[in-house]
């Protein structure tokens, strides 16, 4: 380098000021993960699991692999109340945006799990749940889910999380969510629309067939 | 024609049997919202029989849903047919299937000439998938030819289904493309991207279409006209929130898209002014335009590019 020593100190200098003065460089968002922070926010372990692999029994929803742009807008909507769930609200709200987007990225960054056990559900919710992930029910003007969460619930950008692997209760719980109102950070309403137009059997229908999905499955472009 | 021979009152009578082929379909399947004949109802999935026949009517319906797997060597883009023709080519206002298999062999002003109903098949490939034409009698074209008549069993022959093509809607004054452009960001950009490029899931599936740009609909595709384009959004877009938007909206939005650079017109002379005049001239079609300080069809990508 063509600095004098003088001059070198100062450029380095200047440069851990900006390191520092740069949370996100900073924060270690599987520490977070693993342990939560010292401002109250618990490990996310404790629920979505060691391998952010989610609980099927606690209906806590998979968040290895999902987009980290999701993961910081459903948080930054947990923390502005336009997702309301009390636990998550509270855990948001003792995150800085920073963590938030650390942590996001930490989840984002690891493998889908491979799909735990889902019980196959019987032949008639499958059928139904099946139809309505493939090939919607345009009678009622609903979609299939696939075109937007891709063929296989893969998920698609920012905007449309995979479904696939996901705990059956926690997809029911978010169109009912969506229903009620509870849950209204979805673009353009997208989700408002789809989830008024089902009934509460289709709900079940379709979220058990996403559950029963492999969360890394490949398509085959359906 | 005998109906200039017999006169008026054949001609009335002619408009009753019309009136009442179409009554079945009324009780059938009630009215609409807007209250006006109800679409006709194609069959359902189940109806297809299980046997050969049936083998083909799945394969054409295969080719429809997944185009650039099962047609690989006429596809020259990112398209698929359900990406126009909703709910496997069933949606009404989409273009369905089932009610333009009734209206061929029909003559067509953009050939000059009576086309079958595979050679307009033919088209949607050349243009709309920017790829090659299959011949005549490939098994793609006989696939989803059969698929369509399935579709289409029960509906009256030559008639024009309610529900056929795309909404045709009022004209506006003028086409305002910078509001276009702002519907866009708004509410088209989400899944087809700011650079209308569509999007992709995590493996590569292609799931938002593009809709501009080299791996979108060519020069010569209906879906290039401002006309073909606002009446499809209107009707079907946002996906779910179908006639959520305002004609001006639908039309701008439309003229935005309609506006930007793809694949060029596979009948392209040489001369940009004269292929103009030839196929695009109505000031529903942006094609030798200049817009936005490009002017279209100049530095189009190749048409019929290989699928890739």
């Amino acid at each position: 380098m063509g600095l004098k020593g003088g001059k070198a100190r100062i450029a380095l200098g200047g440069l851990m000021v900006l390191l520092a003065a740069s949370p996100a460089c900073a924060i270690d968002g599987g520490e977070i993960a693993r342990n939560g922070t010292l401002t109250g926010a618990p490990a996310c372990a404790a629920c979505h699991g060691d391998d952010g692999g989610g609980s099927i029994e606690g209906g806590f929803p998979r968040l290895a692999g999902l987009s980290v742009g999701y993961l910081t807008h459903e948080l930054d909507s947990f923390g502005d109340g336009s997702r309301e769930n009390e636990t998550m609200g509270a855990i948001a709200q003792a995150l800085t945006s920073d963590e938030r987007r650390a942590v996001a990225a930490y989840y984002a960054g690891l493998p889908a799990p491979k799909a735990a056990e889902a019980s196959a559900p019987d032949g008639a919710i499958s059928s139904r749940g099946r139809n309505l992930a493939e090939t919607g029910d345009w009678s009622r003007g609903v979609p299939a889910c696939g075109q937007c969460h891709g063929p296989a619930g893969q998920g698609v950008g920012a905007a449309f999380p995979a479904l696939a692997g996901q705990p059956a209760a926690y997809l029911m719980a978010q169109l009912s969510a969506w229903k009620t109102g509870t849950r209204h950070n979805d673009p353009l309403g997208l989700m408002k629309g789809i989830a008024d137009k089902l009934s509460d059997q289709d709900g079940a229908a379709v979220s058990a067939y996403y559950a029963a999905l492999p969360a890394s499955q490949v398509g085959d472009s359906r | 024609m005998s109906l200039a021979r017999h006169g008026a009152a054949s001609l009335a009578t002619v408009l009753a049997l019309g009136l009442t082929l179409a009554l079945p379909q009324i009780g059938a399947a009630g009215a609409d919202r807007e209250g006006a004949v109800p679409p006709f109802v194609p069959p359902p999935d189940s109806a297809i029989p299980d046997d050969d026949l049936g083998k083909v009517i799945r394969l054409g319906e295969h080719i429809f849903h997944d185009t650039r797997n099962q047609a690989s060597a006429f596809v020259g883009n990112d398209l698929r047919c359900t990406n126009c023709h909703l709910d496997r080519g069933r949606l009404g206002h989409s273009a369905p299937l089932w009610a333009a298999y009734v209206t061929y062999p029909a003559y067509r002003a953009k050939n000059r000439h009576v086309n079958t109903f595979a050679e307009r098949l033919q088209g949607c490939f050349r243009y709309s998938m920017n790829g090659k034409a299959p011949p005549l009698g490939d098994p793609v074209l006989v696939a989803l030819e059969i698929y369509a008549a399935f579709l289409a069993h029960g509906a009256p022959v030559g008639v024009k289904l309610p529900g056929q093509g795309y909404p045709k809607l009022t004209k506006p004054k003028g086409l305002d493309i910078p509001h276009g452009r702002e519907v866009y960001a708004a509410k088209c950009a989400l899944c087809h991207g700011e650079n209308g490029a569509g999007q992709a899931s995590s493996d590569g599936t292609i799931v938002f279409p593009p809709l501009w740009g080299g791996r979108s609909y060519n020069w010569g595709a209906g879906m290039s006209s401002v006309v073909n384009a606002a009446g499809f959004i209107k009707a079907n877009m946002p996906l779910g929130q179908g006639n959520s938007l305002t004609d001006a909206e639908a039309w701008d939005v439309a003229a935005y898209i309609d506006s930007r650079e793809r694949p060029q017109d596979p009948r392209f002379t040489g001369d940009l002014a004269a292929t103009r005049a030839a196929h695009h001239d109505s000031p529903y079609d942006f094609y030798g335009q200049t817009v936005d300080g490009v002017t279209l069809g100049a530095q189009s990508w190749p048409a019929g590019t290989e699928a890739r």
